[in-house]
């Protein structure tokens, strides 16, 4: 293997971590709040679906973005509602909004565009451009780091520089705000900030909030970042993978961005080398395809780590008499 | 005996004759559905005074508390604070009202490190680091004015009880209270750190702070109080100078009637050993040792208390004894019933009942009952393969429930109805469930552990006469229990674990709490006088923090 395909693996892995990272980081602010969510999933579903229709209405990446957003926090609104407001059962109301969105998108889809539940492909300024980082160019002769920086870190979309800059964020955030210290606490024990005098249901919302515009994003991407339009499913279970990325990152910022990029560089592997031959035998592309959902349910079996959840996590908080 | 009429602050600081009281209550009301928790409910408190209300579980204690402290909202009455009404409609009011409030099941984040606790809710600005360096000289100058060392930046859960109480202490002060209510403070604290603990409070006392102390244990009302008010049934009973009462009159009011404080029994007459453990040691699923050598006989028609904190190895023995060690624990040693050795490993509880081991675990809610099962199926489990409650392949459920009814009577289990889930009876009564059904199958030995935990006196002074009459009709009885005075009352020998080990054997005629207190602190030989500081709890004691009984 040269370095040339080296690089071009790393690429490849970048750009496929990006909505897998986005939709962890999502999860960790409504996990770290005490909100356990399985509807990642749903929401990116949406929120993709939503910018492949308004990219294809209207021709403005902005305005997919927008929508996806939009449409990511009406989701976030009916979790929030039914594990804040109502105090449900949150897995229900997750597989729930899994369901509501794998639907809604197909139909949608079928009744606006009659493509089979696709969307129109989008080109030009309904996709988000390549942004190339200053000096790319000229550092590109530069031996080994040049074209780590040209090739790999340049010529991306600005939706990988946001997931990848929301990573000191959150950790800036989490650790170094009083927003931060509350949801921390939030999400631990509720009662310690209830009796503190602040509201749970307030940080709560807060924080389902912020999971939706993540998500929101992290679809847009996938519609008119990595693809050009909307396809049906077209997540794949990149929700689910984020979740079991975040138990891997132990609900820690820093860590999910390793997680998401070793389920990213997995992925890349797959595309680029879809049959490995190992003398004897061959491994299959199908099972190399597999690899990134084995490695999600061996992680979510707990036999990497040990992973401590945020305690107070799936339990609706109610004041004790 | 009115509230408003006895109340004038013995220790009060001196300039108390003058200003308003710290705290007015006026006919506070309030009803949950169709429970009125508190009726009518009046009382001052002095300024620099310390103020014990007492009561049986389910007075109203708590809930009126919780009141003053705006965590519910009165449907009726008037708080005042230092003679002005203080609008307190919730937590964040009452805390500017300058009341702070250490609650039972302390509300701390245990991942968090005693800074970030502190300051969770009152920080100063949206960045942390500035009230983080604030609270940290705030916490080293209340440190040195009231005995209330913590290190700052330890991360709470691995603090033991008594220093995660001084954090709920610390977080009141740091948010300048000038009334402080503790519920239930000593419950879970060594003699030696509720010691300190009165230290702390009588300190702040001294600097005109106002305290509040619920607590059910009326040797500490009347060590430390200056006033104390009565609760029963969601009443204000009286409220009373602490030295014009005593004990008995104290435990009369709170029940009603006359009550026996002291356990009454006959000097014990043991008889052959009935239960031998022998070098018994255990190793947890994670590695840590928690039984290291363990020695002990109990003997037909004696009681042997064992004392200790909580998670110094108790819990263990006392699944081993059960039958239910924790999956994946290492188990070496003897147990012995009657001379037959018991299986360490791979055994099952009902093997152990066979063998005539009746068991009373720590935690009713959790290992001796399921709280969402009606009160007769709850009587049952355990014997529920008696050919006695079988009919062909089914259960006879008649019979059952015939039993459970006997055994309510006999018990005086309130209320007196069997199909009640078990999670809608008080502690106390719940606990009478349990007891119940472990007695009534008559064992040679009977493990017991804190059989009055969470439970009201009279429930108390009923469960012990209950464990005397065992063992004088010559059951063998293993008591653990983390209150000294039950110990002491109960027991014909006592044993004190401290990590792991059987520290040393009392008579308890011959002891002292001062004594068994060094024991459990891990002190060998117990005669030494208690030293300065405070015993901490062994590192892996596991604080009772998470357990979140009612």
């Amino acid at each position: 293997m040269d370095y040339a395909t080296v690089l071009q693996i790393l690429d490849s892995a970048l750009r496929l971590m990006t909505p897998l990272l986005l939709a962890c980081l999502a999860g960790l602010f409504s996990e770290r709040s005490g909100i356990f969510d399985i509807g990642l999933e749903g929401k990116m579903l949406i929120a993709a679906f939503a910018a492949g229709a308004a990219g294809a209405l209207t021709g403005s990446v902005w305005l997919g973005l927008g929508a996806a957003v939009l449409a990511s926090l009406a989701l976030a609104a009916i979790h929030g509602m039914t594990a804040i407001t109502f105090r449900g059962n949150q897995l229900i109301s997750g597989v729930a909004i899994n369901f509501l969105a794998s639907g809604l998108t197909v139909l949608l889809g079928q009744s606006w565009f009659g493509l089979g539940g696709r969307t129109p492909a989008l080109e030009g300024g309904a996709r988000f451009a390549t942004i190339t980082l200053p000096g790319a160019e000229a550092l590109r002769g530069v031996p080994v780091v040049g074209p780590l920086y040209a090739e790999v870190l340049s010529g991306h979309t600005l939706p990988v520089y946001v997931a990848l800059a929301l990573v000191p964020a959150t950790w800036w955030l989490l650790y170094r705000t009083r927003f931060g210290l509350r949801l921390r606490a939030v999400g631990d024990n509720p009662a310690s900030v209830d009796t503190a005098g602040v509201s749970v249901v307030r940080l709560r919302w807060a924080a389902v909030a912020i999971t939706g515009v993540l998500c929101g994003l992290a679809g847009a991407y996938l519609a008119a970042g990595l693809s050009a339009g909307f396809v049906k499913e077209m997540t794949a279970g990149r929700g689910y993978i984020a979740l079991a990325a975040l138990i891997f990152a132990n609900w820690m910022p820093w860590r999910a961005l390793g997680a998401t990029f070793l389920f990213g560089l997995m992925e890349a592997v797959a595309n680029r080398y879809p049959e490995i031959d190992l003398g004897p035998v061959t491994i299959p592309s199908m099972f190399m395809s597999a690899l990134p959902y084995i490695l999600t349910v061996i992680i979510l079996a707990g036999f990497i780590g040990r992973a401590t959840p945020p305690r107070a996590g799936g339990e609706p908080y109610v004041k004790e008499r | 005996m009115t509230a408003t009429d006895s109340v004038a602050g013995r220790h009060a600081a001196p300039e108390t004759a003058s200003v308003a009281p710290a705290i007015e209550l006026r006919g506070i009301s309030k009803a949950f559905g169709p429970v009125q928790a508190n009726k009518d409910i009046s009382m001052t408190v002095p300024r620099g005074t310390i103020h014990g209300i007492v009561g049986e579980n389910g007075a109203g204690k708590s809930t009126l508390m919780s009141i003053l402290y705006g965590f519910y909202r009165p449907d009726a009455g008037q708080i005042l604070i230092g003679g002005r009404d203080a609008g307190i409609t919730d937590s964040q009011s009452a805390i500017r009202a300058g009341i702070g409030m250490v609650f039972q099941h302390f509300k701390l984040v245990p991942n968090m490190t005693v800074l970030e606790n502190v300051i969770l809710g009152a920080e100063d600005s949206a960045l942390l680091a500035p009230s983080l360096s604030r609270a940290r000289g705030e916490l080293r100058r209340l440190a040195e004015e009231y005995e209330l060392q913590v290190d700052p930046d330890a991360v709470v859960e691995t603090l033991s009880v008594g220093h995660q109480q001084r954090v709920e202490i610390l977080k009141a002060l740091y948010r300048h209270a000038d009334i402080l209510i503790l519920d239930e403070p000593t419950g879970v604290l060594t003699p030696a750190e509720a010691e300190h603990l009165f230290r702390i409070l009588r300190g702040l006392r001294e600097q005109g702070k106002t305290i509040i102390v619920i607590t059910h244990k009326l040797r500490e009302v009347m060590e430390i109080t200056d006033n104390v008010s009565v609760m029963r049934r969601g009443e204000m009973v009286a409220t009373v100078r602490t030295a014009d009462t005593s004990p008995e009159q104290l435990a009369e009011l709170m029940v009603g009637r006359k009550v026996l404080l002291r356990v009454d029994k006959a000097p014990a007459r043991p008889g052959a050993p009935v239960l031998e453990v022998v070098r018994l040691e255990m190793v947890d699923r994670t590695g840590v040792t928690r039984l290291r050598g363990v020695d002990l006989t109990v003997r037909a028609g004696e009681i042997v208390g064992i004392a200790g904190v909580s998670g110094n190895g108790q819990t263990q023995l006392m699944e081993i004894l059960g039958g239910y060690a924790e999956p994946g624990a290492r188990v070496t040693g003897a147990v012995r019933m009657n001379g037959a050795d018991l299986p360490l490993t791979r055994t099952d509880a009902a093997a152990r009942r066979r063998a005539g081991i009746g068991n009373i675990p720590e935690d009713r809610q959790v290992e001796g009952l399921i709280m969402d099962f009606s009160c007769w199926e709850n009587t049952v489990f355990g014997h529920h393969r008696d050919p006695e409650y079988q009919s062909g392949p089914l259960m006879d459920n008649d019979r059952v429930r015939q039993r459970a009814e006997r055994l309510i009577a006999q018990f005086d289990v309130r209320p007196a109805n069997c199909h009640l889930a078990a999670r809608n009876f008080s502690g106390g009564n719940q606990q009478k469930i349990v007891v119940a059904r472990e007695i009534e199958e008559k064992p040679a030995l009977l493990l017991v552990g804190q059989p009055t935990r969470g439970v009201d006196i009279g429930a108390i002074e009923f469960i012990h006469r209950r464990l005397i009459e065992m063992r004088d009709a010559g059951a063998a009885i293993l008591l653990v229990s983390v209150e000294l005075d039950e110990i002491m009352g109960l027991s014909d020998r006592i044993v004190v674990m401290f990590d792991g080990r059987i520290m040393g054997e009392r008579q308890p005629d011959q002891t002292s709490a001062a004594e068994l207190g060094m024991l459990m602190a891990g002190v060998e030989g117990g005669g030494i006088p208690p030293a300065q500081g405070q015993p901490r709890a062994h590192p892996d004691a596991r604080p009772d923090l998470a357990k979140g009984i009612l």
